[in-house]
């Protein structure tokens, strides 16, 4: 005990210093910038920094009247580390613990070589830039609790994987477009064959052999345009595709290949005069599942949501400078099988929607506390009467 | 200051309010789910194991599913346990008399019209009369089963020895080798009567279950342990603990609870169905028998059935069997429920045995055969009374 307080009271308090999110040399920070976008520690003049962020939460939850009580969570712990190999030469790697440790990831590693600011070289484990949210998905950026159900659950945000691709960007007067090209291992046939009964790209997040090998040899194709105006705002078109099923095997045909296709439409942007953050993402999802299959297994989805936060007071307050109270509210909406069905010509539901209104206490930039109140109504295949789900959320986030 | 302090406060407020911002716990009267009352905790606990079974598990390819199915799951035919839809409508092909199924060897008696990747699913061989059966509600099995076979046989009036056009007979079935005869069981010619599906084809729940396990899922166990696609015996892909957990989860479903009894309407509606001769087949009321099982034991209840054939004529004569029943007859479907069978079709009826029809008087117009008198009965009712008869029978 004394050496441990002697060690700490030894401990220059200048040698752990926090510095600027990489981000900050780039001239114009897009969501394809999201996983430089953060905060670090470094250790004095160690070509490696640290980083990560956490969050805890409660939620009481009732479904049609029957709850489960009140239950504590800690739904992911990240740990970040950054490095300056060279000059023009840096790895990132973030890596999660789930649930408690209960799953723990690699949801990024790579290395990028740039080349000139319009072309930088990536390998690694990769986030596929579908929609936004996959790529920018930390919880202290957000102002609620739950992660949007269109993008962990239709989309498989975070949807990482082995890979090589592309991206930088163009510069023009208030302008800036980004893209953003990777080849990588993919889906698999879990997609429609899955405890959920149901199409489920992120069913594929089962196969952890994904890192290591590709399930049938053939790569999964992702590409993002990002279009930024400076003051105003960012729009992405994102498109990921691939052929998702073993249809071969020891030189033996099975099946025919089969493809999925997603395109995602994402925006964000700030209000003038009330300063209000507006953003979203839109995604379609189309996947060729055979016609011996059940109906439960639709070839076509979509969903989204939108985000709206409202900054109600800004001001110094318990000694932070800079503390910010918003007002927030989500509108989410998948449905899960668009279509009829082929019996009746009636539609198809198993939809979902969701409406989320809350408040968020930011003391600083990097720490959030949150209290969201969620009701959502879940539809069954046959559109009965829905399952009506609400309850509360209180939680905190912070990077560190 | 002052305002952060309140919306903390106001926060705080919101957190207390919990279950006053939740949604309400609908009607026990409006839900076809649900256990019967008065189970021990220890039949509990195997109810909501069941239910688990029964309404989460879904089979996939790794797990036995298949490859030849018509679902993947219990539950996916059975929304919230009430009847299902057109989507997931079995068919059934092969017998057309007493003689049993003449095509068991192209995949009889049922249609595994669903596959897994790379393999086929099976085709209606040409020109073999079929039938189509809409899932029916799962509720109050465990009461039905548990009707005494002396009791069904003396419902029963083979020869309409009381001259009222009304017949009803048991469908005398053989029982497959895991199937114990009930202790009152009544046999003819080493044949029992059935009580379970359309044509009343199956002895008890045990049968239902393990059969529907095979047939609908490709399922094996060790009471049904044939592959639908090879026909080999192979390793049983379900335990029999999770198959007697569904056997449990079935038999001790609720029975529906009736709605609006206390409107003038109903109550005329209900005796406007005993006026025209619907109570013949669709008896109101019987009671169970002895049980393990203390909340179904020697209990009266309401589920408008007599559990027999009878011959609906050539409006509901598809030219398929089971049993000993002819093409024609079809055992007299509870009608315990039927006001919130919309609940579980998607917002819309699918009545009859193969949900032809969206209406409850669609249903009744095509009543031929021992059905004829009643449905001229109903035909000569005024707009009034219909309109009461059909109240009543929502109400049920």
């Amino acid at each position: 005990m004394l050496m441990v307080g002697t060690m700490m009271a030894q401990t220059d308090s200048t040698w752990l210093v926090r510095v600027k999110p990489v981000s900050d040399s780039i001239p114009v920070k897009m969501n394809m910038d999201a996983v430089y976008d953060r905060p670090f520690l470094q250790m004095g003049k160690i070509p490696v920094a640290l980083g990560g962020y956490v969050e805890a939460n409660t939620a009481w939850f009732s479904t049609d009247g029957v709850s489960d009580g009140l239950s504590f969570q800690l739904p992911r712990l990240t740990m970040f580390m950054s490095s300056s190999i060279a000059r023009r030469i840096k790895f990132f790697t973030e890596i999660e613990f789930e649930e408690g440790g209960r799953e723990i990831n690699i949801e990024f590693a790579s290395v990028d070589i740039q080349f000139h600011p319009a072309l930088t070289l990536r390998g690694g484990v990769v986030m596929n830039p579908i929609g936004a949210f996959n790529q920018n998905h930390d919880g202290p950026k957000w102002d609620f609790i739950s992660r949007p159900v269109s993008a962990t659950q239709m989309l498989p945000a975070t949807w990482s994987n082995v890979g090589f691709g592309m991206y930088g960007k163009f510069y023009r007067d208030n302008w800036t477009l980004g893209y953003e090209i990777y080849l990588t291992n993919g889906f698999d046939d879990n997609i429609i064959s899955n405890t959920e009964n149901r199409t489920s790209l992120p069913a594929s997040k089962e196969n952890h052999q994904r890192f290591e090998e590709s399930f049938n040899g053939q790569p999964l194709y992702t590409g993002k345009l990002s279009l930024r105006r400076h003051n105003v705002g960012e729009i992405g078109f994102s498109y990921m595709g691939g052929v998702f099923n073993k249809f071969q095997d020891d030189g033996l045909t099975l099946d025919r290949k089969r493809w999925l296709n997603t395109f995602a439409v994402d925006f964000n942007t700030i209000l003038p005069i009330t300063n209000t953050k507006l953003l979203g993402e839109w995604a379609w999802v189309s996947v060729d599942v055979p016609d011996t299959y059940g109906q439960q297994f639709g070839n076509r989805q979509h969903g989204g949501f939108v985000d709206v936060v409202q900054p109600i007071l800004r001001r110094k307050l318990l000694g932070w400078d800079n503390a910010v109270f918003s007002a927030v509210f989500r509108f989410e909406y998948v449905d899960w099988n668009a279509g009829t069905f082929r019996e009746t010509g009636t539609n198809i539901a198993d939809d979902f929607r969701a409406l989320v209104p809350g408040i968020s206490f930011r003391p600083t930039a990097q720490t959030v506390l949150r209290l969201n109140y969620l009701y959502e109504w879940q539809r069954d295949i046959l559109g009965n009467p829905p399952a009506r789900t609400a309850g509360w959320q209180f939680g905190m986030s912070s990077y560190f | 200051m002052i305002r952060p302090i309140l919306i903390f406060l106001f926060s705080i407020w919101l957190l207390a309010a919990c279950e006053k911002t939740s949604p309400s716990l609908p009607d026990d009267s409006e839900l076809l789910d649900g256990p019967v009352e008065g189970l021990s905790e220890a039949e509990t606990r195997q109810f909501l194991a069941g239910d688990v079974a029964f309404n989460d598990h879904v089979f996939m390819a790794s797990t036995g599913l298949g490859p030849l199915f018509v679902s993947t799951s219990c539950g996916s035919c059975h929304a919230g346990d009430g009847k299902g839809h057109l989507s997931n409508a079995l068919t059934r092909f092969g017998q057309w008399d007493e003689t049993g199924n003449q095509f068991l060897h192209l995949g009889g008696p049922q249609l595994q019209h669903r596959a897994l990747p790379g393999y086929s699913p099976e085709q209606l061989p040409p020109g073999i009369p079929f039938t189509k059966l809409v899932p029916p509600a799962n509720t109050g099995l465990g009461f039905l089963e548990l009707v005494s076979d002396a009791d069904i046989l003396a419902m029963a009036d083979p020869d309409d020895a009381d001259g009222d056009g009304v017949s009803g007979k048991p469908n005398w079935i053989s029982l497959p080798d895991y199937a114990i005869p009930r202790p009152d069981a009544v046999s003819q010619n080493g044949f029992y009567i059935g009580r379970f599906g359309k044509k009343a084809a199956v002895y008890d729940l045990l049968q239902q279950t393990a059969r529907a396990y095979n047939q609908d899922m490709g399922i094996t166990s060790t009471y049904e342990p044939f592959d639908t696609y090879s026909g080999f015996e192979i390793d049983m892909e379900v335990n029999n603990q999770t198959v007697q957990n569904v056997v449990f989860y079935l038999r001790t479903l609720k029975a529906p609870i009736p709605r609006d009894t206390d409107e003038p309407s109903v109550a005329i509606g209900k005796s406007l169905f005993e006026e025209i001769g619907c109570a013949k087949c669709h008896r109101s009321t019987l009671v169970t028998g002895p049980s393990t099982i203390g909340s179904l034991a020697n209990r009266v209840f309401q589920p408008y059935t007599d559990l027999l054939l009878h011959d609906m004529g050539p409006e509901l004569d598809d030219g398929y069997t089971e049993g000993s029943a002819t093409t024609a007859e079809w055992r007299t479907p509870p009608l315990w429920g039927l006001g919130l069978s919309k609940n579980s079709q998607g917002g819309q009826y699918y009545l009859l045995h193969d949900g032809r029809v969206q209406s409850i008087e669609a249903a009744i117009l095509l009543h031929g055969g021992e059905g004829t008198q009643s449905r001229a009965a109903y035909q000569s009712l005024n707009t009034v009374q219909k309109a009461q008869l059909i109240t009543f029978l929502e109400s049920l």
